[in-house]
């Protein structure tokens, strides 16, 4: 137990405080009263920066099977729990003004967020895998609940639902890779993991476990094919987009890709597929962002971009590996620290951006950039705001963006020199790949900015008189931009305290003892390739931002016949669809139609089991000798039984049923069962007395009209079930088996029980439970028919003369 | 004896079977007493046929037959002549409520659409 794990609970203890302040200070907003929560977790998280050695803790929970509360505070976790704590307390400050203390559920969103805030600083400072699932997966529900507050819209429901399978899909999948990874290595300890992952590496699991916690990182973090869920859980409250959309659960992949890194990176192929997806990304969402008209659309693809920014660099980064102790792990590992430092800047400037895109939803009454136009001198702060949002996301100076997209730049031109590439083609390929999406990332960029804010204003369009947020609302966005513009100018700030301990939690293998990363992030770089590449990225992006609107390339909507969406819905509905169908294939109603299947599969399983395992062994020594009067009887009641199906009458046909029952009972006499001939004898005439006590209130047994092919399928079945228990009594009776315990019965019943029936005193003695319970049977069979005559149930009535 | 009676035992699982696939439900009913006395059969089939006297021991014979499958047996025919009964009873309500006894019109239109 550790302080760490207080800190993880706090949240979790707010969540269920919340419904109390609802109770207790209705007048008060509940955002005021979680606002501490994550404010003191922020304060205690910068407390543990300056140690040297990373905090840990266990806190047993399920010791016999490796699953304990694990804690573990190293440079990548306290990264993203800063990140958590401190966007958190300015979301939740920001959602004070944001969502209406009387017309919305505020009891349920704090607790929700609260869940979520305590789910994603539990997922980032785990070192439990198990523990790591069990936060993740909390992340997905609470994500899904947050998405679906305003829940009696539908679109807030189906953005809910997608998002929910969709990553839910993806956490399962990780789950089966974390469980592959303990059945190699035999802990859920990450830290061990690491220390064991060059033992595993040539193991037959060790791809298929890379490949499943991958899909969950990418399922998560919105990578191309997964990321149709993220568009649509712009449905949620702008909070929560600017919270989880934007600076944690989205990003929740990139830690696992990071954590993870130092396990699997020794494989190339793990360096191929985070890059290759991150890259694909990049240039597919940025220039889908392009097309959007939503604010909120917009933004969400341009995190889908981002995301594929910070993942393609984590791929490049773990190229490192391959050249560890040699200088060249230095140069590789400088993608790493670009995807960390980006990291830190895109959660500052889309918070941001967020944060502006929910004021201007909130005081103009829409998000559509169609509508919105000259705000400019309205919201001159939101605007601002804006401004610097998204001029750090277009990478300009001297915002922080600027520095990461000047480190992206370099990675990608780094990466060239490597000689893990095998053809020169892909070395020239990726760079370019990097400055298009660059170019795509700068005009939606401006668009955004300038549809909203310049131009000319369109008052009738919008609902609302626009004016400018409160001073509470621009509180948060107004603190995230100053951030961008300081992390630009101070980018070192952030270097030995945060990039370095975690460039070192990526980069495990890279460091000897006491060693460490020497960051440093400069503004000014000198006249570098990098610079030209940006100024180029500036032309050409004005050049299209100039042209957007006339050039109907880049404004109309993509693949309007093919789009992932669609194939999700129809695979959903597809899927829906077959699975009724398939169940009303088989699930008829009729009973013929399920006796059928039953008899079939007993049949086949009998018959294949028989049939393989040489059971049919038809030994007749032993067998007793047949005199004629057996003969006769057997052949009494074959005949009976066989002309029951042939009677037209049911009279004939209860009195050959009678017959074959006393034929068996004759068979108790042969077989020397003097009880059970009697009791066959007696039952068998109270069965058929009853047979025919209910003749008369029975329908006429109607000749069968059924098409003789069906006919010929009962037949078969049935011969076929008579053919399989003949097999089975033969093999029984014929087979080598042990001596019966009969015997023991025999020599004891007179002595232990003074019986001299043995079959007497075995069912009220040796075996009296038997005998107790069958009483039992009978006492229900009796009552129940009592019940059942007796019973008039609601509209007994009139039914009940039906049958004359 | 045991061949026979393994045949005999095939033939009363063939009708019941066949019986229990058809539409009436007084049929199916008279199916499920032919099943009933092949199983009964078949028990005593397995534990070889007359070995010695019947279990009783004032017969001072050298050997019995095996008694507990003949326990089991009557047990067994107790309890299947109660579900038996109340099958029928439960036919005969149903056909008192419903007015048919044939078992496709029994079955439920499509209840869940």
């Amino acid at each position: 137990m550790n302080f760490l794990h207080v800190a993880i609970m706090i949240p979790f203890l707010f969540a269920v405080m919340v419904p109390i302040f609802r109770k207790v200070l209705p007048r008060i907003h509940t955002g005021w009263l979680v606002l501490p929560a994550p404010a003191v977790l922020f304060a205690y998280l910068i407390s543990l920066i300056p140690a040297e050695e990373a905090v840990s803790a266990s806190l047993p929970w399920m010791p016999s099977l490796g699953v304990n509360f694990d804690v573990y505070a190293d440079g990548l976790g306290l990264l993203f729990a800063l990140l958590i704590t401190a966007i958190g307390t300015l979301v939740i400050l920001y959602s004070t003004f944001y969502l209406d203390r009387d017309k919305e559920k505020l009891g349920h969103f704090y607790v929700y967020l609260m869940l979520f805030m305590g789910a994603m600083l539990g997922l980032v400072l785990s070192d439990n895998l198990m523990v790591l699932y069990g936060f993740w997966e909390l992340t997905s529900i609470s994500s899904f609940l947050l998405i679906a507050f305003w829940q009696e819209r539908e679109k807030s429901r189906y953005g809910a639902m997608k998002s929910m399978v969709i990553t839910v899909f993806g956490g399962l999948a990780m789950f089966a890779g974390f469980l592959m990874l303990y059945a190699m290595t035999d802990t859920f300890s990450i830290r061990e993991l690491i220390e064991l992952a060059p033992t595993i590496m040539n193991e037959e699991m060790f791809l298929p476990a890379m490949l499943l916690v991958l899909l969950g990182a990418f399922t998560k973090s919105a990578q191309f094919p997964f990321h149709i869920w993220l568009p649509d859980a712009m449905e949620a409250p702008t909070p929560v987009s600017a919270y989880l959309h934007s600076a944690t659960m989205v990003k929740a992949g990139i830690y696992l890709v990071a954590r993870m890194s130092p396990v699997f990176s020794i494989g190339e192929l793990w360096m191929w597929l985070v890059t290759g997806f991150g890259l694909f990304t990049l240039i597919y969402a940025s220039f889908r962002a392009m097309k959007q008209i939503d604010l909120k659309a917009m933004l969400a693809f341009s995190t889908i971009s981002q995301l594929g920014l910070i993942m393609s660099l984590l791929g490049l980064g773990s190229a490192a590996s391959f050249y560890a102790g040699t200088d060249q792990a230095a140069f590789y590992s400088k993608a790493t620290m670009a995807a960390i430092f980006h990291l830190v800047n895109h959660a500052i400037f889309k918070g941001a951006l967020f944060m502006a895109a929910g004021i201007v939803d909130h005081e103009t009454g829409t998000r559509d950039i169609r509508k919105l136009g000259g705000l400019m001198s309205v919201m001159p702060i939101t605007f601002t705001v804006t401004m610097i949002g998204t001029f750090s996301m277009a990478g300009l100076p001297p915002f922080n963006g600027f520095l990461s997209k000047e480190m992206f730049f370099t990675s990608v031109l780094n990466i060239r020199d490597s000689d893990l590439l095998g053809e020169a083609v892909w070395g020239a390929l990726i760079p370019l790949v990097a400055w298009v999406a660059s170019v795509f990332t700068f005009v939606y960029s401006m668009l955004f900015v300038f549809r909203t804010f310049a131009g000319k204003r369109q008052p009738e369009k919008l609902k609302k008189q626009p004016h400018e947020a409160p001073l509470g609302m621009l509180l948060p966005p107004v603190a995230l931009a100053s951030l961008a513009i300081v992390f630009g100018l101070f980018p070192n700030l952030l270097s030995y305290t945060l990039i370095e301990p975690a460039m070192a939690a990526v980069h495990p293998s890279l460091l000897t003892p006491g060693q460490q990363f020497m960051v440093s992030i400069h503004l000014w770089h000198g006249f570098t390739p990098e610079l030209f590449m940006t100024m180029g990225v500036a032309a050409v992006g004005i050049l299209l931002f100039r042209l957007h609107g006339k050039t109907a390339a880049l404004n109309a909507p993509l693949f309007e016949r093919v789009s992932l969406n669609r194939s999700y819905d129809s695979g959903l509905k597809g899927l829906d669809r077959l699975s009724g169908a398939l169940t009303k294939l088989y699930m008829t109603g009729s009973l013929r139609q399920y006796l059928i299947y039953i008899f079939v599969f007993l049949i086949a399983a009998l018959g294949a089991t028989l049939y393989g395992e040489g059971a049919l062994l038809i030994d007749t020594t032993g067998y007793a000798e047949m005199s004629f009067y057996e003969a006769v009887i057997i052949f009494a009641l074959i005949l009976s039984t066989i002309a029951v199906p042939f009677a037209t009458s049911r009279l004939m046909a209860i009195i050959l049923t009678g017959v074959a029952g006393y034929m068996v009972s004759l068979f108790f006499v042969i077989f020397r069962a003097p009880d059970l001939a009697l009791t066959q004898m007696i039952v068998e005439t109270v069965s058929v007395a009853l047979f025919l006590l209910c003749f008369y209130h029975l329908p006429k047994l109607k000749k069968e009209v059924v098409k003789l092919p069906l006919k010929l399928w009962n037949l078969l079945i049935a011969v076929g079930v008579g053919a399989v228990m003949t097999v089975v009594a033969l093999s029984a009776s014929g087979s080598p088996s042990f001596e019966s315990i009969s015997h023991y019965f025999l020599e004891n019943s007179y002595t232990l029980a003074g019986g001299k029936n043995v079959v007497n005193v075995i069912l009220v003695d040796f075996r009296g439970f038997d005998t107790m319970l069958e009483i039992v049977v009978l006492g229900i069979a009796s009552l129940g028919i009592y019940a059942l005559i007796r019973i008039k149930l609601k509209g007994d009535d009139e039914e009940a003369k039906l049958p004359a | 004896m045991e061949l026979y009676m393994s045949l005999a035992i095939g033939v009363l699982f063939t009708v019941g079977v066949y019986l229990i696939l058809s539409k009436s439900l007084l049929r199916i009913i008279l199916g499920t007493s032919f099943l009933t006395h092949g199983v009964h059969l078949l028990l005593l089939t397995m534990s070889r046929l007359k070995t010695g006297a019947a279990p009783l021991l004032g017969e001072k014979a050298d050997a019995y037959v095996d008694p507990l499958p003949q326990a089991l047996i009557l047990t067994s025919i107790v309890i299947s002549f109660g579900v038996t009964s109340f099958f029928f009873v439960l036919a005969y309500k149903a056909y008192q409520k419903l007015g048919t006894d044939d078992m496709e019109q029994l079955k439920g239109e499509d209840a869940h659409e």
